[in-house]
């Protein structure tokens, strides 16, 4: 054996304050680079992910898009493709979930906190990395969404503002993916998660305005958090609105902030005591 | 560093989970540069005891310190002076081998480029070289295991914990482990591994301790556990179970003690003094009386005795891996 195979004296030293800082944010890139290595060993892992979306999209754009209406009028499918990005962030809960889950069942994260790194990079790791996830996940679907005729009319800066409220609602919904993660036991109760996405992502006004459905349910559609961010994106990316004129409709842009941080300010730190109970 | 008489060292251990006491008094001293085996049949506590040396779970009462340090208060300097291979491989599936140690390295504090070399060094060292740069994904079972000790060892730890390292594995990969292990200890580090094979801890361990519902309920080497129960044992596996009890009979005639009979193996088995004496009596015998005999034979006893002889009953229902039939020698 080599030298190296003795840890010299400051690798078995306890790094003080600021050092700990430090090593908080190498140890987080350390795990979002094994995040970047997922999606570059496994590109069709994207394309599996946006598969729902898309065809969405053609069946909502195109097989029923000559039923659907928008209230106060306008095309269909411009309405509908913030209502995917916004259902993609949505959706995305499931994705953090699940990984968190595979690492739980599979001993990585006990095999983390066996080690000296620091116990936040688990966490704010998983965070990073899914967010980057969500780039490329906006990315394919907004190239996607050019070819079949979406348009942002609202100029770079508000285009660039709808995307950063869109990342804003994934990133929220990270903590609840992590939170949900640390308490499914398994795989398969993680893929059951998709009976609580489902309706979260579709009770809203992703596909269809909220005044057109049944009064109580459109309230519901009207005050998830995803209607208003896509409600806030509609506007800033100068597509069709149609809101019923209530007033969570009209606080859109204001909403589509105010829900994530209120998510976030519920869900991080209940997420964060979980890891913490691990050692219970 | 501290020095301490012991690399591992639990006083009175307490850990309960709802109704449940996963551990209840555990007592452990663990010297070091050897292979300590816990030993105890599912459920006894051995993961809860190896997750509380490991600082993952805090006790509800009682003490333990690790390489000189107390595991509740100091956990990140024990954290960096041991290495923890749990029950299942953990490791990286989508990464490759040396992508999951440069990583762990990395996250070890080692910097870049020592973790890209401690990789190239332990990849040799596991025989994982060739492997290197394949996902986890396609490796077998034994190569999982292999890996997963490697990043256990990527400090070169004071102490490793092992939680049951070949559960599930075949017979090949059980070797390949039990290699790595041997030549871990040859290098100097203390070996704390939890086993329900009674072959692998008298295989690998120095010293064992057998543990029965929280606590350690004896703890010696493998030899003084096997003189406890006595000498040879005549041990008859017969062709038909109607004939067991004809067996049984046939032994007791040569035996202080009420032989054993184990049906599901049509084995009946006893202590006996003079050998050779007591093994042709009971062939005689089995000859005399017409009963058809698969197997005949002495042997030294095992630690499956002794475990049956502690934990009694309890034991039984303990699943039993079929490789490890013990069969009989004459
Ligand atoms: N996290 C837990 N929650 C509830 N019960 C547990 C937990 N961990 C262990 N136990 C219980 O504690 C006892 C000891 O478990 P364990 O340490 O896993 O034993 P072993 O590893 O020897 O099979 C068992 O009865 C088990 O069911
Ligand atoms: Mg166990």
């Amino acid at each position: 054996m080599s030298a190296l195979t003795t840890p010299s004296a400051s690798d078995l030293l306890e790094p003080d304050r600021e050092r700990r800082l430090y090593w908080a944010m190498a140890d987080c890139w350390t795990v979002v680079r094994r995040g970047l290595t997922h999606l570059i060993r496994q590109p069709a892992n994207i394309a599996w992910q946006l598969g729902f979306p898309i065809v969405s999209v053609l069946l909502f754009g195109y097989v029923f898009g000559s039923a659907m209406t928008v209230p106060g009028g306008g095309d269909y499918r411009e309405f509908l493709m913030p209502g995917m990005f916004g259902m993609t962030m949505a959706f995305g809960f499931m994705n953090t979930a699940y990984l968190v889950v595979l690492d739980g069942t599979k001993g990585v994260i006990d095999r983390f906190r066996s080690m000296p790194m620091a116990p936040s990079a688990v966490v704010t790791g998983r965070g990073v990395s899914d967010l980057i996830g969500a780039t490329l996940d906006l990315a394919v679907l907004a190239a996607a969404a050019l070819v079949v005729g979406w348009r942002s009319d609202g100029g770079p800066v508000a285009t660039a503002a709808a995307f950063g409220l869109l990342l804003l609602l994934r990133f929220a919904l990270i903590w609840i993916g992590v939170l949900v993660g640390l308490m499914v036991p398994n795989e398969e109760a993680a893929g059951n998660l998709f009976a609580v996405a489902f309706p979260f992502a579709m009770i809203s006004s992703a596909f269809v305005a909220p005044s057109l459905m049944p009064g109580w349910l459109g309230t519901i559609a009207a005050w998830n958090p995803v209607s208003s961010t896509v409600t806030a994106t509609r506007e800033l990316f100068g597509n069709p609105v149609a809101t019923g004129g209530t007033w969570i409709e009209g606080h859109a842009m204001l909403m589509a902030v105010v829900w994530p941080l209120v998510i976030t300010a519920v869900f991080l730190p209940l997420a964060v005591r979980r890891f913490q109970r691990l050692s219970r | 560093m501290t020095t301490s008489r012991y690399a591992v060292l639990a006083e009175g251990l307490r850990k309960r989970y709802g109704e449940t006491r996963a551990l209840d008094g555990f007592d452990l001293a663990v010297p070091h540069g050897m292979v300590y085996g816990l030993l105890g049949p599912n459920g006894a506590g051995k993961t809860t005891a190896v997750r509380i040396l490991s600082t993952l779970v805090r006790p509800d009462g009682g003490r333990a310190e690790v390489a000189g340090y107390d595991v509740a208060r100091q956990p990140r300097i024990v954290r960096r002076r041991i290495g923890l291979a749990g029950q299942h491989a953990a490791v990286d599936e989508i990464l490759t081998g040396r992508q999951n140690l440069k990583m762990f390295g990395r996250l070890f504090h080692l910097g870049a480029k020592r973790a890209a070399r401690r990789a190239d060094e332990l990849l040799e060292q596991f025989d994982l070289a060739e492997a290197a740069d394949k996902g986890v994904k396609e490796y077998s079972g034994g190569m999982r295991r292999r890996l997963d000790l490697a990043a256990s060892m990527l400090l070169a730890p004071q102490v490793l914990f092992m939680d049951e390292p070949t559960t599930g594995l075949d017979p090949r990969g059980r070797n390949e482990v039990w290699e790595a292990i041997r030549s871990l200890v040859a290098g100097g580090t203390t070996v704390l591994l939890t086993t329900q094979y009674l072959d692998e801890a008298d295989q690998l361990a120095g010293r064992i301790a057998v543990m029965d519902a929280g606590r350690v309920i004896a703890d010696d080497s493998p030899a003084a556990l096997k003189d406890t129960i006595g000498g040879d044992q005549i041990e008859v596996i017969v062709q038909d179970a109607a004939d067991i009890p004809g067996a049984r009979k046939a032994i007791a005639r040569v035996s202080a003690v009420e032989p054993t009979a184990d049906d599901e193996n049509r084995r009946v088995h006893a202590p006996v003094t003079d050998r050779v004496a007591a093994l042709t009596e009971v062939a005689r015998t089995l000859q005399d009386g017409g009963i058809a005999v698969e197997d005949i034979g002495l042997r030294r006893p095992t630690l499956d005795d002794v475990f049956l002889r502690l934990t009694g009953a309890r034991a039984e229902a303990r699943p039993n891996r079929p490789d490890t039939k013990e069969t009989a020698t004459a």
